[in-house]
Parts: C-alpha cells; sequence; structure tokens
C-alpha cells in the first residue's frame, strides 16, 4: 500500500467507534461475579497486603525522618480523594506525574532519600495504600491547560496501530470490549484499579506494568516505567474513566 | 462500504511501485493472491502445529478452529472451521498476507508485511509475523478445514 493509502487507513482506523463516555464501565466490571466479591472483601483480597505494608512505611519511624506522615498528618482525610487527580502536571517542574512519580517526588525532595524505585514492593505499597484512601471516589483529572499537550499525546497512542500485530489500544478496548481474548475478556482498558493484584503476577502490579503487558501483546515496544509516553497514555486513560469510582487495589486474572 | 473498501484498496495497490521491501513479492487479483509466495508448497502439519502455536501464529486469541482440546480460543475473528471451502487458496493467502488490503480497519494482523509498521519491538522489527513458507504452511491447513 501507498503512504497515502496507509494514512487513509489510519484516518479510517480514527473513525472506528470510540466508546461514549457513558458506556465505560470499570474493570472489575469484566471479572466473574466470584473475583468481584473477593476484590471487595479486604481479607480475601490478597491486594490489601501491600495497602497494609503502605500504611506502615507511611507512618514507620525507623531513622528517616521527617516520615511521610509527619507531614501528612491525618492520612484518611488529608490524602482521602488525592489519588483520583493523578496524573496531573506539576506545577514546578511542568511535567506530568502520577501517583507513584508525587510520592517518589516526596521521598527525594522532602525526605532526602534515594528514590524507591518504580515496581519496588515498597513504592507499590505505599501507591495501593495511597490510593485506597480514594476508593469508590469519582476520578477527576484534568485534560486542560497545561495538561492539554499530554493528554492529546496519550489519546494519540491510544488510537494509533503499533506493533508486528498492528493493532491500536482502541481497536480492543473500544471495538472489542466483552469478547474473550485468550480466557480473559475485554475491558474499556482503563486504569482504576491499579496497582492491582494479578493471579498471573502472582503478586501487585502498577499500571505501567499491565500497559506493558498489552504492549508486548502486540509486539510492540515495551516503554520504561514512568516513561513519558506510558504517563501520557495514563493521562488518556484517566480522562476516559473521568467520574468512575476508584477501585485499587484491583484484582484481576 | 465493503465493495468499496476492496476497490480502494485495488486502486492503492495499483499505484504502489516496485515493492520495498525483501519479502518475496506478489499480485493480487481480485480479492485473492493465486500464486504460492516464493513458489513454496505448504506443508499441512506444519500449518497447523503453526495456528495452534501460542506464541508465533497465535491465530487462536481471535480465533477458534475446530480442535476440542484446545483451550481458551478467542471469538474475535470468524471461527475457522470450513474456511477451506467458503475461501478458495488465494483468497486465503491475501487475507493472511494483509488483511488490511480489503478492510482498512481489519484487526487481523498482517502476517507477511514490515512496512508502515510502527514501534514494532526489538525481537520482531524487520521481519514478517509469518515468512513465505509458513504461509503457505497454514494456508494449506486452513485449505483443509472444509467441514463447517
Ligand atoms: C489485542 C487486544 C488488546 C490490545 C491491542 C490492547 N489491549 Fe489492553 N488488554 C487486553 C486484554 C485481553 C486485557 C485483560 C482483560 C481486560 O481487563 O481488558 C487488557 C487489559 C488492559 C488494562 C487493564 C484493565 C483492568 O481493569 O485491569 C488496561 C489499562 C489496558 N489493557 C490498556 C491498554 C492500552 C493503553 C493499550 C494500547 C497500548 C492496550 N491495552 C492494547 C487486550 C488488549
Ligand atoms: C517534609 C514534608 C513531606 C514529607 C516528609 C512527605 N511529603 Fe508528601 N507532600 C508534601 C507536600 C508539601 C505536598 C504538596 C505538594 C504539592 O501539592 O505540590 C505533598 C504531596 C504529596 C502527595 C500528593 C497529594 C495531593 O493532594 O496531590 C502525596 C500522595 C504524598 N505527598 C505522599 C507522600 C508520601 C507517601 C510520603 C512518604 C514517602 C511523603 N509524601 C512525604 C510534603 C511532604
Ligand atoms: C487480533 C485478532 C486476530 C488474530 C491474532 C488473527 N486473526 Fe484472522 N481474523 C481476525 C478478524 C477480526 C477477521 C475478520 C476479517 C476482518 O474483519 O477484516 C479475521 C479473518 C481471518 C480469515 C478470513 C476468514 C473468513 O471467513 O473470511 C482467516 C482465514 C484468518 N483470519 C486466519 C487467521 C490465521 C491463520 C491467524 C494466525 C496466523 C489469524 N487469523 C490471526 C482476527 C485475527
Amino acid at each position: 500500500m501507498t503512504a497515502a493509502g496507509r494514512a487513509l487507513a489510519a484516518a479510517l482506523l480514527a473513525l472506528a467507534g470510540a466508546a461514549r463516555a457513558d458506556e465505560i464501565k470499570p474493570g472489575s466490571t469484566f471479572l466473574s461475579p466470584e473475583m468481584q466479591r473477593q476484590q471487595q472483601d479486604q481479607s480475601r483480597n490478597p491486594g490489601y497486603l501491600w495497602v497494609e505494608q503502605g500504611e506502615e512505611l507511611f507512618s514507620r519511624r525507623d531513622g528517616v525522618s521527617p516520615t511521610c506522615i509527619s507531614c501528612h498528618a491525618d492520612p484518611k482525610q488529608s490524602l482521602r480523594g488525592a489519588a483520583a487527580r493523578y496524573p496531573q502536571v506539576d506545577a514546578a517542574s511542568g511535567k506530568l506525574v502520577n501517583l507513584e512519580g508525587r510520592i517518589e517526588q516526596c521521598r527525594v525532595d522532602r525526605q532526602k532519600q534515594p528514590a524507591f524505585g518504580y515496581e519496588s514492593q515498597d513504592l507499590l505499597g505505599l501507591t495501593a495504600y495511597v490510593a485506597s484512601l480514594s476508593k469508590g471516589m469519582p476520578l477527576s483529572v484534568s485534560a486542560e491547560g497545561a495538561a492539554k499537550p499530554f493528554y492529546e499525546a496519550g489519546k494519540a497512542f491510544y488510537e494509533r496501530r503499533q506493533g508486528q500485530l498492528n493493532l491500536a489500544c482502541t481497536q480492543c478496548h473500544d471495538g472489542l470490549v466483552g469478547q474473550k481474548l485468550r480466557g480473559d475478556t475485554i475491558s474499556y482498558g482503563i486504569g482504576t484499579g491499579y496497582p492491582a493484584y494479578r493471579l498471573e503476577w502472582n503478586g501487585l502490579g502498577s499500571l505501567h506494568r499491565r500497559l506493558r503487558a498489552c504492549s508486548l501483546g502486540v509486539r510492540a515496544t515495551q516503554f520504561d516505567y514512568g516513561s513519558d509516553d506510558y504517563l501520557a497514555l495514563e493521562l488518556y486513560l484517566a480522562v476516559r474513566a473521568r467520574d468512575l469510582p476508584m477501585e485499587a487495589p484491583g484484582l484481576r486474572r | 462500504m465493503r465493495l468499496a473498501a476492496i476497490r480502494s484498496a485495488l486502486i492503492m495497490l495499483a499505484l504502489a511501485s516496485a515493492p520495498a521491501s525483501a519479502l518475496e513479492a506478489y499480485k493480487v487479483v481480485g480479492d485473492a493472491i493465486p500464486a504460492p509466495l516464493g513458489g513454496k508448497i505448504g506443508d499441512l502439519k506444519r500449518g497447523r502445529a503453526l495456528v495452534l502455536d501460542r506464541t508465533q501464529g497465535n491465530c487462536l486469541i481471535c480465533h477458534q478452529v475446530p480442535e476440542p482440546n484446545e483451550p481458551f480460543q478467542g471469538t474475535i475473528g470468524p471461527g475457522l472451521a470450513g474456511v477451506g471451502a467458503r475461501l478458495d487458496t488465494g483468497q486465503l493467502r491475501l487475507r493472511l498476507i494483509d488483511a488490511g488490503l480489503l478492510n482498512p480497519q481489519t484487526v487481523m494482523p498482517p502476517y507477511f508485511r514490515i512496512e508502515g509498521l510502527r514501534d514494532v519491538a526489538p525481537a520482531f522489527r524487520d521481519r514478517p509475523a509469518l515468512t513465505a513458507q509458513e504461509i503457505e504452511d497454514v494456508v494449506a491447513y486452513l485449505a483443509s478445514l472444509r467441514t463447517p
């Protein structure tokens, strides 16, 4: 096919129906009823082990001072709803940060400690803990102002075909929702359940870990954890999921 | 819509000049590629193995085949039972090589194309998902699926 042909194909693809905002449902909707109950039940959802570890770390006095809690007193109140506003543009640096990035910022700039590192058990625990404080609250991130270019980049990423299998996120997560793909039921592909405990991982993982799995699935480049590409994509997914309830820590197959 | 898409795909093909890639060349006639790629002869057994293989062909994430012992078959594409009666070998070949030639919005991956792909993972870069021989093997297997 010629370049013009490819451009035409891409334009046609963009026209392929995207799900309307009011159709988009949380990821847990696509789980079996038993797994939905298990996700809800704190004593049976293994993600809460990480939440507990995160809570402990948040207030631990192990010589590292100041502790998280010394600046964020009464986190159940003071950080309630915080996770539902991420990713957002950091006013000082102009960069897009997600919840993990914000926690690392406090760790490095305010606690003067080396970063935990993406996907470390400590960062997963703290992220799961802070996210759990927003459980049930509506996701409300902005796509306007400084966030706009990031949103546009994320949207373009979501809509373009990629990888050797030449598939765009939208083809599966809008076009094929409810279909079976290797034992999984395809959902709307949103991040409200992350970090999530995934049976296949036998542990808790971040949204970026899930995105890397989808990239690999279509044989596309896996971007780094915390990369600009995945951050922009995370913002787009969050805007798509606006007003849906936060459900981290999720439970997934 | 479908006819229009086929027509525009054919026009685009007509406009395309000599293939730039090192892949075996092929000629589209109607909605088919009648001649075997590189003159290779397909092997049904190898084709079946490729279709069932979960890493290489990975057809079963999207399709069902008449193999009752295969778990987790997909429902995204049409079931392949009887496909050998519905389509002739040339039509099967084109759909495997690049189903986008018929339907620009297709979900079916192009198994014999390296151009126009983006952000391909390093391990899969600059080679088609299936080689010319493998395409012919899979065509031979699909052609044998004659019972709906
Ligand atoms: C070939 C189809 C396919 C493509 C293309 C694809 N995914 Fe997925 N994705 C899946 C499947 C299957 C799952 C697991 C079941 C589910 O939750 O949807 C999944 C899960 C997800 C989840 C987790 C949802 C949850 O609640 O646990 C997110 C987020 C996601 N995908 C985002 C993306 C993004 C962003 C892209 C593009 C970079 C993408 N996916 C491309 C098939 C796909
Ligand atoms: C020295 C004080 C201090 C320490 C220690 C500290 N933080 Fe913060 N943190 C802040 C301040 C100030 C902000 C507000 C930054 C902003 O909004 O720009 C903040 C912001 C946050 C936010 C985002 C809140 C929101 O509403 O957007 C989270 C989440 C957070 N911190 C978590 C943590 C965690 C987890 C730790 C321990 C690893 C920690 N903080 C340690 C001072 C601190
Ligand atoms: C990501 C999903 C996906 C994968 C993987 C996939 N297909 Fe398909 N396939 C489709 C879809 C969807 C169609 C329907 C064509 C269209 O919509 O343009 C299709 C169509 C076909 C057709 C035409 C069937 C008909 O009745 O018209 C054949 C033959 C076929 N695929 C074979 C294969 C083989 C063999 C493989 C593995 C080497 C494979 N497919 C992998 C999704 C897929």
